[in-house]
Order: structure tokens, then sequence, then C-alpha cells
């Protein structure tokens, strides 16, 4: 009963921001096009011969960087974008008094985006194969389900950061900020623009205990076919987001108290 | 005459913005540590590019530094006057308020690109300055007057070329009203700019001195500080700089003619 009720809440909000998302079809596609720089960086690693002393062929890199591209379209969050942009119009208080929480709503939001954007970026890797026939592969049913489940907690993970970085609205009003401080360390330690194993040593000592490389360089190596650890990286995704809900959940529940509407 | 009052103007839209951006104190000082970290990031990732090779492109890894500070320094700009201004135009034609200003008794593109600014992208600046500095020590290059007039030339250029790509973008939302991640995309390319151009292959190479040309805003004032420059290719950018600039105002008045307000 009350799972179906749960089922029915959530079923509803994706189709609403389903449609809500296909009405702004250009402004997705436009969002796809501007996560290409994995294709740049692939150019110069290959361009330059740089790959070699690293010891992954020229395709095996190409089809890195195409999973790059396609974990990081995946697993995008904005959430705090939204919460800020709510909070300070003063938006969240109807979303307050409904018994649902907010964060739903936004989670809904991010899913249907991803439905949209998939076709886009369906086409921009058509194209990648078009000009690189030599990288086609299909990575098998097994891999393929494991890197989607992997792209999930990757975005799951972001989310989650993401959310306890919006929550710091009750007290700032201004949060987006430290989410674009946040974004500078993801972007470079993430695995978009250089594979991880190609990080100097005195960064891979430390970097697989934070959760950048679970972010893009996993679930990426993982579609790829590239070598790596998979329970290892699974376990460790899941062991940040069994780390972040608590806090998530602790700083919604201090943030609500703390909240005072507009005109209050 | 003219130029003192818009002279004044200017230094009203100084004291107002900076006093509204100044209320947002810790914004500001975390926008500082993004800078900072932004950079350590770009430099970190060149290292990497050049931890097994000597030369990428045909540039040494003191010379790519050059890249890297100009890309900063540009990107300060960007982000100081461009950015704050130019995703306004969406806010502009969406709401209707792009009435308004077109009714004061001044330019709206003088209006319309220099109302706001944000300062913490004068960090930005300054660290570009001060790699630039460091570069100057490091590739010794003698400092004389012509070559800091030649510098000084091509940067300005880069950034007129700059503006101008932003301003185009920003303009075409004219047409299409939502399209405040159209910068984005440009963002996006722009990024490839912390790179020499030689570093990438053949028609990337094309794409980004013709569509694009980001060839012009960070390769060419960088070869003018390393002295290889020959002097038809900062007469191009000149020329190009000029073209931009024009085509980018008679961009403006072209698309106000297809400006119909809100309510009409």
């Amino acid at each position: 009963m009350i799972s179906n009720f749960i089922n029915h809440k959530i079923f509803t909000l994706l189709k609403v921001q389903y449609s809500n998302m296909l009405e702004y079809r250009v402004e997705i596609a436009l969002w796809a096009i501007s996560g290409i720089i994995p294709f740049f960086m692939l150019n110069i690693w290959t361009n330059n011969n740089l790959n070699e002393s690293i010891n992954i062929s020229d395709v095996m890199l190409s089809r890195y960087f195409l999973c790059a591209f396609f974990v990081r379209q995946f697993s995008v969050v904005w959430v705090v974008f939204s919460f800020e942009e709510d909070s300070l119009m003063g938006k969240i208080s109807p979303y307050l008094i409904q018994p649902l929480n907010p964060f739903f709503r936004y989670f809904a939001q991010h899913l249907a985006e991803q439905i949209t954007r998939f076709p886009f970026a369906l086409i921009i890797a058509f194209f990648f194969f078009i000009f690189n026939p030599e990288s086609i592969w299909i990575p098998n049913i097994g891999i393929l389900s494991l890197s989607i489940i992997s792209t999930f907690l990757s975005f799951l993970i972001q989310f989650l950061i993401q959310s306890i970085v919006a929550c710091l609205c009750f007290w700032t009003e201004k949060a987006s900020s430290i989410e674009r401080l946040l974004f500078i360390p993801t972007l470079f330690l993430s695995g978009l623009l250089a594979p991880v194993v190609s990080f100097p040593n005195y960064v891979k000592s430390w970097i697989y205990l934070t959760p950048f490389p679970y972010l893009i360089d996993f679930p990426a190596n993982l579609l790829s076919g590239n070598s790596t650890n998979v329970s290892g990286g699974l376990s460790m995704q899941i062991l940040w987001i069994l780390l972040l809900f608590p806090v998530f959940k602790k700083i919604w529940s201090e943030g609500t108290k703390k909240y005072t509407a507009m005109g209050s | 005459m003219n130029l003192i009052k818009y002279f004044k103007v200017y230094s009203k839209f100084l004291h107002t913005s900076l006093a509204s951006e100044l209320e947002y104190k810790t914004n500001i000082l975390i926008d500082l540590i993004t800078a900072i970290l932004s950079l350590i990031g770009s430099i970190f990732l060149l290292s990497i590019f050049f931890q097994n090779t000597g030369s990428i492109g045909g540039w040494d890894f003191e010379q790519a530094l050059i890249i890297q500070g100009i890309y900063t320094i540009l990107n300060g700009i960007t982000n100081t006057w461009f950015n704050p201004n130019l995703t306004e135009i969406v806010k502009h034609v969406r709401e209707g308020t792009l009435d308004f200003v077109l009714l004061k008794p001044i330019d709206s593109q003088f209006f319309i690109s220099l109302k706001k600014i944000a300062p913490s992208g004068f960090l930005e600046i300054i660290l570009g300055f001060c790699l630039l500095l460091y570069c100057i020590k490091l590739n010794q290059i003698n400092l004389n007057l012509s070559f800091l007039t030649l510098c000084f030339i091509t940067i300005v250029c880069s950034i007129c070329i700059l503006y101008s790509l932003w301003f185009f973008i920003s303009t075409t939302t004219i047409w299409f009203v939502k399209t405040w991640n159209a910068t984005e995309v440009l963002r996006s390319f722009l990024y490839i700019g912390r790179f020499p151009l030689n570093s990438f292959s053949f028609p990337l190479k094309i794409f980004f001195s013709i569509f694009i040309p980001i060839a012009f805003i960070t390769t060419i004032p960088s070869e003018v500080f390393l002295g290889l420059s020959q002097s038809w290719k900062i007469l191009l950018e000149v020329i190009v700089a000029f073209v931009f600039l024009f085509s980018s105002r008679k961009f403006w008045f072209f698309a106000l003619r297809f400006y119909s307000s809100a309510s009409s």
C-alpha cells in the first residue's frame, strides 16, 4: 500500500518533469554540446603521443574519453543552482508545506533531464564514431549494466554533495559559489580531463580515498574496458553515499528549523 | 564631450555594482579561493601532459605556462565584465526589460555590456599577471618598449575578439529567448585556449582558427611574448579584432530590429 503510494508519487513527478524538460529540448542539446571537453583532451593526448607513457593504446584512450563524456552527461547535477534560486525567490515555502521533501522534486527533475539528454548524447557519440571508426566496440551486458549502476551511483554522490551545499542556502543565501569551489577539484581530479592512471604518484597515493575518481574515472574505465578494480570501486561509491546521506539528513533538518520564510 | 559623459556614467555603474557585490563578502572570499585552485588545477593538468615529454606541439612547459597566464588574465576579464553583463541580456529579453534599456538616452550596447562588474574576477587577472611575470623571468625575456607595446596590442585585440564572441552569442537570445546556456557552450570551447593551438590535430586547428578564433585569443599573444610571432600574424590579429568588433555591433543593431517587446 505505502510502496504503491510512493511509486505513484515518483511516477507522477517524473512524468511532469519529463514533459517540462521536453519543452526545453534546445537548451538540453546545448548542455550536451557543452560537455565535449573530453574529446578535445583526447585530441591533445593522442596527437602528442602522450598516452604511450601510461601504456594505454589510442583506441582504448578514445574509448575512455568517450565513456568519460557519457558518464559526465548522466551525472551532471545542478540542484544547488535551482535550490538557490527557489530559496532566494521564496519559492521554497510552498514546497515545504507539501508532504514531500522538495529534494524529491529536484531529483525527478535531474532524472527527467537525463532521459531527455540521452538522444543528444547518442548523436554526439555517433559523430565521434564517424571520426574514429576504429574505436567502435560493444560492451557485454554484464559490464554495461554494472557501468550504468556505477554511473548512477556517481550521480547519487554528486547529488548528495550538492544537496548538502544547497542546504547551506538556509544560512548564507548564496551557496552556488561554494559549489563552484567544489567543482574545481571535481573537474581536475575526477578523470574528465586526464585518466587518473596518468596522475603523478604523489597524487595517486591519496586520491583513491577521496570521492573524485569514483565520479568519472571509475565508471568510464569500467564501461570502456580499461583495467579497474570493479568491486573496490563500487564499494567505495556505496561507502561515500552511506557517509554523505546522514550528513544531508542532519543538515536538512537543521536548515529547515533555521528557515524563515520571505516576509516573516 | 560625449566621451566625458560616458566616463561619468561608467563610474556610476562601477559604484553601484561594486556596492551591491560587496554585500556578499564571504562569496567574494570563496571566489578568490576558487580562482587560486583553478589556476593550480590547470598547472597540474599541464604538468601531467609534460611529465613524460619535453614539448607539446613545439611548446616547452615554461612556454606553455605563458599561455596559461594569458588565459587566466582573459578568463578573469570574462568573469569580471563579460559574464555578469552579457548573461543579463537573456534576462532582459525574457522579462521584457530590454525596453527600458533601449529607451535610455545612451548607447544600448554600452549600457548592456558594462553595467555590472564582478570584483572576484580581479584576483584572476592579478594571478595571471603574476604568472606572466614569473614566465618572463623563467624564459629570460628581455623587456623593451616595442615588445611591451606589441604585447599590449595583441592582448587588447584578444580581449576585443573575446568580447565580440560573447556578445554575438548573447545577442542571439533576441531570436531564441532562452539560450543562456549557449554561453556555456562557448565557455567549454574557450577552455581549449589553455593549450597551444599546435597541440591539436589539423582539423581542430582549422576549426579553432576560423570558426571560433581561439588561436588568436591566446596563442598569438603568447607567441609575441616569446618573440616567435611573425608580424603578419599580429597584423592578422588586429584585423580580425576589428572585423569582430565591427560585425558584433552591426549584428546587435540587426538583432534589435527583430526585438518585439514582452507584451507585443
